[in-house]
Order: C-alpha cells, then sequence, then structure tokens
C-alpha cells in the first residue's frame, strides 16, 4: 500500500501487522489478542503462499500474544522464530523466553 | 474505510510537504557506526491530542524494516517496559543507554518527539497536521548517529464553498471517531526517515542493487 509507485516493491508481507499495533492502543476492546492471533496466523499463512519473509517484530509479537493467552509453548516456539529469521533479537529474545520459563 | 477512501477521493486533498531542502545531511557518524538494528521508543506527545504517542508509533516499523533495519517489536517493548516500571514515553526516553543495551541489545534507539499531531476544524474545513522530529543515537556511543524534522499537513479545503460545506459537515461525522493524524502520520515518517540526503541511511536488509 505505502510502498507502490516509485518506491521499490515491498520486501516484507507485513499483512495487517501494522493495523494491529494501531488497534492495540487505539481500540483495544475491538483487537483482543485473540482476534490478534487468528489475524497473524492468517497473514503468516499468506505471507508463506507469497513467498515473502514476515517483517522484524512479527513473531515476537504473534509469540507475545500467545503468551497473554496463556499458551506458554507457542510463545517459546516464536519467540524462536523472531531469533532465527533475525539474530539481532536474541538479546531480548531470550529475556522474553526467560520470561516464560519462570511462570 | 470504503467511506474515507470514497471521501479522500471525493476531496482535492491539499497535502503539503514542507521541511527544509538544504545541504545533505553529514553522515559521518552513521557511517562510523552503522546500525542493524533499531529500537523505537514510543514517541514523547507535545501536542494536546492523547492519541499522538500511538497513532505514531504505529507507523514507524514499516519505513524502517523496508530501509533494511531490523526493528524490535513496538507492542512488546512498550508493554515489556510498562511492566518494569516505566508507565510513559516520557520515562521510556530516560532509559540510560547500557540499560537499553543489556535488556533489549539494540545497536540504535530512534526517539521521536511529536511537536504538533491532530486536527483542527474550521466551519468550513478541517486541517489535519503533524510535525515530528527524530533522532537516532548510537547505544555503544552515545553518539546521534542522524537527526531529522517533518511536517506534513492536510487540509480539506476545495475552493468551492458549497462542496466545502458539504465536505466539512461530512468531515466531521467521519473523523470525529477516527484519528486523521494517524493517517498523516504514515506521510510524515516517510518524510523523516526516507527523504534522500536527510532521512536514513539503507541498513543491512536492504537489497542490495542487481
Amino acid at each position: 500500500m505505502l510502498f507502490t509507485g516509485c518506491q521499490s516493491p515491498a520486501v516484507y508481507y507485513w499483512g495487517h501487522y501494522e493495523d494491529l499495533v494501531y488497534g492495540t492502543y487505539a481500540k483495544p476492546d475491538k483487537f483482543p489478542p485473540e482476534m490478534q492471533v487468528q489475524t497473524m496466523e492468517e497473514d503468516l499463512h499468506r505471507a508463506i503462499s507469497a513467498n515473502k519473509p514476515v517483517p522484524p517484530g512479527f513473531h515476537a509479537h504473534l509469540g507475545y500474544l500467545y503468551f497473554q493467552l496463556g499458551k506458554a509453548d507457542l510463545a517459546r516456539q516464536e519467540f524462536e522464530n523472531e531469533k532465527k529469521q533475525y539474530p539481532e533479537s536474541t538479546v531480548f529474545m531470550d529475556r522474553m523466553l526467560a520470561n516464560l520459563s519462570k511462570k | 474505510m470504503k467511506t474515507r477512501l470514497l471521501i479522500l477521493g471525493l476531496l482535492s486533498t491539499v497535502v503539503a510537504l514542507s521541511g527544509c531542502v538544504t545541504k545533505p545531511y553529514d553522515y559521518t557518524n552513521f557511517r562510523a557506526h552503522p546500525p542493524r538494528s533499531i529500537l523505537v521508543l514510543p514517541p514523547l506527545n507535545e501536542s494536546t491530542d492523547t492519541r499522538g504517542t500511538y497513532g505514531y508509533l504505529s507507523t514507524v516499523t514499516m519505513p524502517l524494516a523496508e530501509m533494511g533495519y531490523y526493528v524490535f517489536p513496538v507492542v512488546v517493548v512498550d508493554q515489556y517496559m510498562k511492566e518494569n516500571g516505566l508507565p510513559g514515553a516520557g520515562e521510556m526516553h530516560q532509559v540510560p543507554l547500557d540499560k537499553i543495551r543489556d535488556i533489549i541489545g539494540a545497536d540504535a534507539v530512534l526517539y521521536i518527539t511529536l511537536k504538533q499531531y491532530g486536527s483542527k476544524y474550521q466551519v468550513l474545513t478541517s486541517t489535519t497536521i503533524v510535525t515530528a522530529e527524530g533522532k537516532l543515537v548510537d547505544v555503544k556511543t552515545g553518539l546521534t548517529l542522524w537527526e531529522g524534522t517533518a511536517n506534513v499537513q492536510q487540509s480539506s479545503s476545495s475552493g468551492n464553498i458549497i462542496a466545502d460545506l458539504v465536505v466539512a459537515a461530512v468531515d466531521q461525522a467521519v473523523n470525529s471517531s477516527t484519528d486523521q493524524a494517524h493517517d498523516l502520520s504514515h506521510m510524515a515518517n516517510m518524510q523523516l526517515l526516507m527523504t534522500k540526503d536527510h532521512g536514513l541511511l539503507y541498513g543491512p536488509y536492504y537489497p542490495k542493487e542487481k
């Protein structure tokens, strides 16, 4: 949407990531974790079909939503996915993983 | 959303892109300490519209990531900081760099301040303004790698008084529930971060030219 016309095509499959970030704060009642998880899981499938990587933060955001829903195993998997795709996230993701084991 | 698009299409929207076209930014520090990862903190909001901080924050990841940087998950970072005793943007902007390095592991921090954010409704028109200042700081050395300002303004006046009256009425009805400055923030960000010779340099994930 933003990166059309004179810009080169987007590197990432964005799906609804930024809309969810906005909704988390602007309309929290309409963007509960369950709804966000469903949207992101669908986006993840679309990204795979489109053969494009998901953007930085996508897996971490999804992991945090799983964590909020009490799904620790899925949360752990997503934090690991963020690390695998983007090693720059290692310090912060390790912190999130450590928090998971504490609870 | 459809209504909004339709209205946007009907309006002869005037977007004024200002900002100084002076000599290129001096990227000496940036080139000496090129970051791979950027932590975006929730913007400080100096406007009276309380939606500013998060209306703007939610538009920053895309341009930075598409320019080739790893961008930390903005919601996760924000929630983490809140859970650890930092209730707002003001407190988050005060976190010492060595702590950011230990806890987040970011190479650089992007501090944004919203000087103006929001819409003003007059009889015939509405004007939406977003003015943002950005500063990118190297976490290891504390050096400022980059600074910039963006000012984007959008007015709904068409010059036709009858059309304007209709538009103003529709505008106010639609915009009282939506945050137009959020939409404009996308544009402000692109101006702030992507303007040639004044925005950021490309990062490590930016596709190499073939």
